[in-house]
């Protein structure tokens, strides 16, 4: 069943999350939709392995802090993983009544058992084993580190987050924005965490305040880099230094982490566009276009250089940003800012492109069309076309093997790096990818930091 | 929060200076380093470029003018009150060795970023001369530390209300042609910045500037703080602050660094309305 939303040309300009929820009864009938397969593909498409049927079945017998209790014995982050996780492509790719018609819509389900504990819940908390008197160091609050931390406090040892920015979250809080994840749902998260004994420093950027060696000194016995990629990629083109580039961190931090969407109320500013282009079509992108959007433009323009078979984000955030008026300009490619002689942005020119024969990626190679350059009138540039390996804790770190790229090498089964004591997950490993990997990502380490400081290996 | 221990107004409600409980930084702390500070919930990330660290106090010391909003907002912190946010130490610390004879010249606020590295050139065998330049008497700061932190210190003032009327540029002049210099180090507004570079590029002296653009993060994540040197695109908060001051593009960062000025200017009045209605 879908979950209702608010109106295309409501939402639009406002920054309320767009789906509003399901109600106990529509939550009941779609987890009766549920056929309690004795082999669950969903469990297998699932990177955390969530017991889909079985929190399904708590909900339809109406047990629901039964179904939260079981969603954290393998999430800790179930409110936010039913909203962005890419269902379509895992848990839900897998299951049966999807073979015939829609299958059931986990996501929707998973997303209204958190947020029923959260206006409804007892608060109570899931059990915690006996401490251990091991301590382990997690670097970066994002969705990896926030994994590890709630597996291995729940298995008895002692857990400090080192977060860089003011706020826990990473991603969740600076990256997807306000309509689609609710800042107040991931400081609940967190807090279910410090209720469980995690602690979280924040201000603490490791690499510079204080460096792995330190930690280790200090008494940790292991610690888990999740550091998120965090480099912003541009476009390496002439102009791209005009007041009015914008990368999509830049711009997506000022409007999540800093609430910039409150200015004057809040003091850290954000420009206010009338004429937005976005470079990529990527998630980040959608979430850049919709901000803009919000922020009161009157045209939002998202310009990809492939096709739309190609584009990388989640089908959902397409329909959504399409529903809200977003224009699409594809195969397309920017090859030059234009600006005023205030530096500021004006324009840019286009090439338009066709597809040739397929590249490494195995997708067809986007080729330029001769003689087609066209100037795009805009005020705002943002661009979404990827990052890069943030190298702020890595280069203090010489004795830490990093591939070509920068990312950290790390064993794909345990995380474990070249470094003793030091495991690594998430978008640090991988490059840049989505939330519920670098979650999987964090429970292959913790069971193996588990591993680790029990067993000694 | 991390508790301001002391705070002097170096020029009256202009020119503050705080030093501020931060063990941690402070341990870490190198000249030409900055942190970032964010005084309450709703405040602006402010990066400053640190005046002193005292490892020992377990205390990092900055000192800003006031210009907008958040920096409004700073000046409004008492003694035993502080910052929600300091975080640090980032960016490179400035690259120290005994060349032979530096000279280092400070304007306006610049002055306090100058200092610290000024004492360490002097500290590593330097020949140090020091060049400080105000708009104003008033304005002028942190003389009698850099008279101690230099061999010789040369003062100018644009109105001449003290030392030699005109800009660090005359002074810096003078001392090219009379001495031989290996270093010049200019920390100060972007045109003072511009035009010492302008200068030393004819006489070839190697030459160090130290930037600060707009920025969110401070660790490399958003890429505001883009400034082209030597045409290549560099972010000041990993890459820098320090950069080879024949390289930049300082036009691009005068331009750059008015990207929120309507922004600003209705934020900072609707402060000061609403701090006179109080």
């Amino acid at each position: 069943m879908a979950m209702p939303e608010q109106e295309p040309d409501v939402r639009k300009r406002n920054f309320l999350e767009v789906p509003t929820g399901y109600t106990m009864a529509m939550a009941q009938e779609e987890a009766a939709r549920c056929l309690q397969c004795r082999k669950p593909g969903c469990v297998a498409g699932c990177p955390v392995s969530v017991d889909i049927p079985g929190f399904i079945g708590l909900i339809s017998e109406g047990d629901m802090t039964g179904a939260i209790r079981n969603l954290w014995s393998k999430n800790a982050l179930p409110a936010v993983c039913g909203r962005v996780c890419p269902q379509e492509t895992q848990c839900e790719a897998k299951c049966i009544v999807g073979k015939k018609g829609d299958p059931v819509a986990i996501g929707n389900l998973e997303r209204f058992c958190a947020d029923y504990e959260r206006e409804h819940g007892t608060g109570e908390l899931p059990p915690v084993q006996p401490a251990t008197g091991k301590k382990v160091a997690v670097i970066g609050a994002g969705p990896s580190g926030l994994t590890v931390a709630g597996d291995l406090i729940t298995k008895g040892h002692d857990v400090t987050i080192f977060e860089a920015f003011h706020k826990a979250g990473g991603v969740l809080v600076y990256g997807i924005p306000e309509f689609r994840l609710p800042k107040a749902i991931v400081a609940q998260e967190v807090n279910f965490l410090e209720r469980l004994g995690v602690k979280v420093q924040c201000n603490a950027v490791v690499g510079r305040t204080i460096t792995l060696d330190e930690l280790f000194e200090q008494g940790f016995d292991a610690i888990y880099v999740g550091v998120g990629a965090g480099l912003p990629r541009f476009m390496n083109i002439p102009g791209e230094n005009l007041v009015g580039v914008l990368s999509a961190n830049e711009y997506l931090t000022r409007a999540n982490l800093m609430k910039a969407y409150e200015f004057p109320k809040v003091d850290t500013p954000i420009p206010r566009a009338k004429n937005v282009t976005v470079l990529g079509a990527g998630n980040v992108a959608m979430d850049a276009a919709r901000t803009a959007m919000r922020l009161g433009a009157d045209k939002v323009r998202i310009v990809y250089r492939r096709s739309r078979d190609e584009m990388p984000a989640r089908i959902d955030e397409i329909h959504h940003a399409e529903e809200e008026g977003i224009e699409f300009f594809l195969l397309t490619n920017p090859t030059r800012y234009l600006g005023n002689e205030k530096g500021r942005l004006t324009g840019m020119t286009c090439l338009k492109m066709e597809l040739g024969e397929p590249d490494d990626s195995g997708r067809r190679r986007p080729v330029p069309i001769e003689g087609s350059e066209f100037d795009l009138e805009c005020d705002l540039c943002i661009v979404a076309v990827g990052s890069g390996a943030n190298p702020l804790l890595t280069s203090d770190t010489p004795d830490m093997v990093l591939n070509k790229w920068g990312y950290v090498h790390a064993d794909p089964r345990t995380g474990k790096t070249t470094k003793k004591g030091v495991w690594a997950g998430g978008d640090i490993v991988t490059g840049a990818a989505t939330v519920i990997l670098a979650m999987g990502a964090g429970r292959q380490a913790a069971d193996s930091i588990h591993d680790y400081l029990t067993l000694g290996w | 929060m991390f508790k301001i221990l002391k705070r002097e107004e170096m020029a009256e409600g202009t020119v503050i200076l705080n030093e501020i409980e931060a063990p941690l930084i402070a341990r870490k702390a190198k000249p030409g380093q900055f942190v970032i500070l964010r005084a309450n919930e709703t405040g602006e990330r402010v990066p400053l470029t640190m005046a002193d660290a005292d490892t020992e106090k377990g205390t990092i010391t900055i000192i800003y003018m006031v210009v907008g909003k958040a920096t409004a907002v700073f000046r409004d912190l008492q003694v035993g009150q502080g910052y929600l946010d300091v975080i640090g130490p980032l960016g490179k610390p400035t690259h120290l060795e005994n060349v032979g004879t530096v000279v280092c010249v400070g304007g306006g606020t610049g002055i306090a970023v100058l200092h610290p590295i000024t004492r360490a050139l002097k500290q590593k065998g330097n020949h140090v001369i020091g060049i400080l330049g105000a708009r104003t008497k008033e304005l002028l700061i942190l003389e009698d530390q850099m008279k101690t932190a230099s061999n010789v210190l040369h003062i100018c003032t644009d109105d001449g209300s003290y030392g030699v009327k005109g800009f660090v540029t005359d002074v810096l002049k003078k001392v090219l042609d009379s001495e031989k210099v290996q270093q010049v180090v200019a920390i100060g507004p972007v045109p003072m910045m511009k035009f010492v570079s302008k200068m030393t590029k004819e006489y070839e002296v190697p030459t160090l500037v130290s930037l600060n653009p707009i920025m969110v993060d401070g660790t490399g994540m958003c890429g505001g703080c883009r400034v082209s040197v030597g045409g290549q695109t560099k972010f000041a908060c990993v890459d820098g602050p320090e950069f080879d001051g024949h390289q930049v593009d300082y036009d691009e960062l005068m331009l750059r660094l008015q990207a929120y000025c309507d922004e600003e200017k209705e934020c900072y009045e609707d402060y000061c309305v609403l701090r006179d209605a109080e």
